[in-house]
């Protein structure tokens, strides 16, 4: 047990996002979160990692709670969130993105080794290391976004719809690199989608939530195969 | 030929002055999102803290660092004693935007008054070993003093060691990364809220160089610096109030102008040109000579 929810309810403004939710997510996991828009999902994540508070109930990430800590903290403890919408800054260049990822960490050595981990899962960063990020196409934005997020070698990976906006053979490519990733580095990810067919793909697991609450839970293969789900949440 | 070249050295040297008032503001702009008014009162305080430092050690090269030391952190607490507080309480609020503009005006009011207790309002001398009197070239003396020289020679070497932070260190790239995507920068393990109060005393440093070089060319009152927060927003909005390079040319721009204004026209036009420009500025290219990109995202 490493991710642990229980009761947890987040407010977004007025409204409730997150209501009565309690799941846990095994060490090493890849489990999806699918829901329609203004399901929850990205609040969900934004709680986790600690960008909105938690009105109640309880998180806790291997044993220990993550209630009321702020996210430049919680990267410290490894929970490393890509949030929403290709999330760089097109102010840097694709290097200092990716020196970002790492710019609390004190072993530089380490720090080099996993920057070079993130050009070889996305070489087309190598090519414009340079450049700025402005001038990256959203495929590369979102390659930008993961890499730096390696960079800072993530325990718990939170992605944010990382498929948004992207051409189908984009999106491939960016499942794969997320699927190689877990596999080469054994880490805990949470993957919010609502191109749920493609996250179902390559998770273990996947939570489906309605209005911020949950729907159903299971294996990959038994949600892609239950009609009712099919129909309702998955849209196919 | 002589006149115009005289000119620009009059420029320079002023222009060097605003574009330091002008990195001020640019510094606060770009951490807080807040043109600080307070920045004239905390450089007018900064400038007396270098005036008792100088009156201790009878040395004014030694006073420098006290009147930068101070400045800094003065500037700092404005912003963790003040803004910060009142942030975070106006946050979503009708005033969240407004709050924090009145609240640096009240502190430029607050050190101003306090400065006049202590010091009284009278013109205090805070002098420099460096001549005021300009250089002799053959028998004419040019309009440019070894004090002027040093008030040159400090901008520059100021803006270099900005410029060095800002573009070759860890700590410049997470100051630059917090001033434009503040989530992003905390997702990445930025302590934005310390980044915050760093920018603010880079910005008070920068305001407390500026007093303590140009008044050993004036006088010290506790309105002395008021005209220069004038010109160093001018320059901060040519500027484009996001660059620092943009700071540095907006402030280089208007001494120049100011300079041949003076030369050609006539002094009695000084102050309302100041705004002439500011409103051209805004009217013609509101994101400033060096703005920053208008797709950037708020």
């Amino acid at each position: 047990m490493t991710l642990q929810l229980s009761n947890v309810k987040v407010a977004h403004g007025a409204i409730t996002a997150i209501d009565d939710l309690t799941f846990t997510i095994n060490e090493g996991e890849l489990v999806t979160i699918i829901g329609s828009n203004g399901a929850g999902k990205t609040s969900l994540l934004r709680a986790i990692s600690g960008l909105l508070p938690v009105e109640h109930g309880s998180m806790s990430w291997r044993g220990e709670s993550i209630v009321g800590k702020r996210p430049e903290d919680l990267v410290r403890k490894g929970i490393v969130h890509v949030s929403e919408g290709k999330a760089v800054i097109p102010e840097l260049t694709v290097s200092e993105n990716l020196q970002l990822g790492g710019i609390w960490r004190k072993d530089r050595a380490d720090v080099a080794s996993a920057t070079q981990m993130a050009l070889d899962l996305f070489p087309r960063l190598a090519e414009r290391m340079s450049q700025g990020a402005d001038t990256l196409s959203g495929g590369e934005r979102q390659m930008l976004a993961i890499g730096r997020a390696i960079v800072a070698r993530p325990q718990l990976l939170l992605l944010d719809e990382p498929s948004l906006g992207l051409a189908p053979l984009v999106i491939d490519q960016i499942f794969a690199a997320i699927d190689s990733l877990r596999r080469s580095l054994g880490i805990t990810v949470v993957l919010v989608e609502q191109n749920a067919l493609s996250a179902l793909r390559i998770a273990d697991r996947g939570i489906i939530i309605n209005l911020g609450k949950l729907v159903a839970t299971g294996a990959s293969a038994d949600l892609m195969n239950d009609p009712a789900l099919r129909s309702a949440y998955l849209g196919y | 030929m002589t006149i115009f070249l005289n000119t620009i050295l009059i420029g320079l040297n002023s222009g060097a002055i605003y574009s330091l008032m002008s990195l001020a503001l640019v510094l606060v702009w770009r951490s807080t999102r807040v043109v600080n008014f307070a920045a004239a009162g905390q450089a007018i305080l900064s400038t007396y803290l270098g005036y008792e430092a100088m009156n201790r050690f009878h040395n004014y090269w030694l006073s420098l660092p006290v009147a930068v030391i101070a400045g800094a952190l003065i500037s700092a607490l404005v912003e963790a004693l003040v803004m910060r507080p009142l942030a975070k309480r106006t946050k979503g609020t009708p005033v969240e935007a407004i709050a924090p503009v009145i609240a640096t005006l009240g502190v430029l009011g607050l050190i101003r008054s306090l400065a006049g207790m202590i010091w009284g309002n009278t013109f205090l001398q805070y002098t420099s070993p460096l001549s005021s009197m300009g250089f002799k070239i053959g028998h004419t003396t040019i309009p440019f003093s070894p004090q002027n020289a040093a008030i040159v020679i400090g901008s520059v070497v100021v803006m270099a060691i900005f410029a060095a932070i800002f573009k070759f260190t860890r700590l410049g790239l997470s100051l630059r990364a917090a001033s434009f995507q503040p989530e992003i920068s905390r997702l990445s393990g930025v302590r934005v809220d310390r980044m915050r109060t760093i920018g603010w005393a880079f910005a008070g440093a920068a305001g407390a160089v500026a007093g303590a070089l140009v008044t050993p060319t004036m006088f010290l009152s506790p309105n002395s610096l008021d005209l220069l927060l004038v010109t160093g927003f001018v320059a901060a909005v040519i500027g484009g109030l996001e660059s620092l390079v943009g700071a540095v040319v907006g402030g280089l721009v208007l001494g120049l102008g100011f300079a041949f204004i003076l030369q050609y026209i006539g002094s009695s036009i000084i102050f309302s040109a100041a705004f002439v420009i500011l409103i051209a500025v805004l009217l013609i290219r509101p994101q400033g000579i060096f703005g920053a990109r208008s797709s950037r995202e708020a």
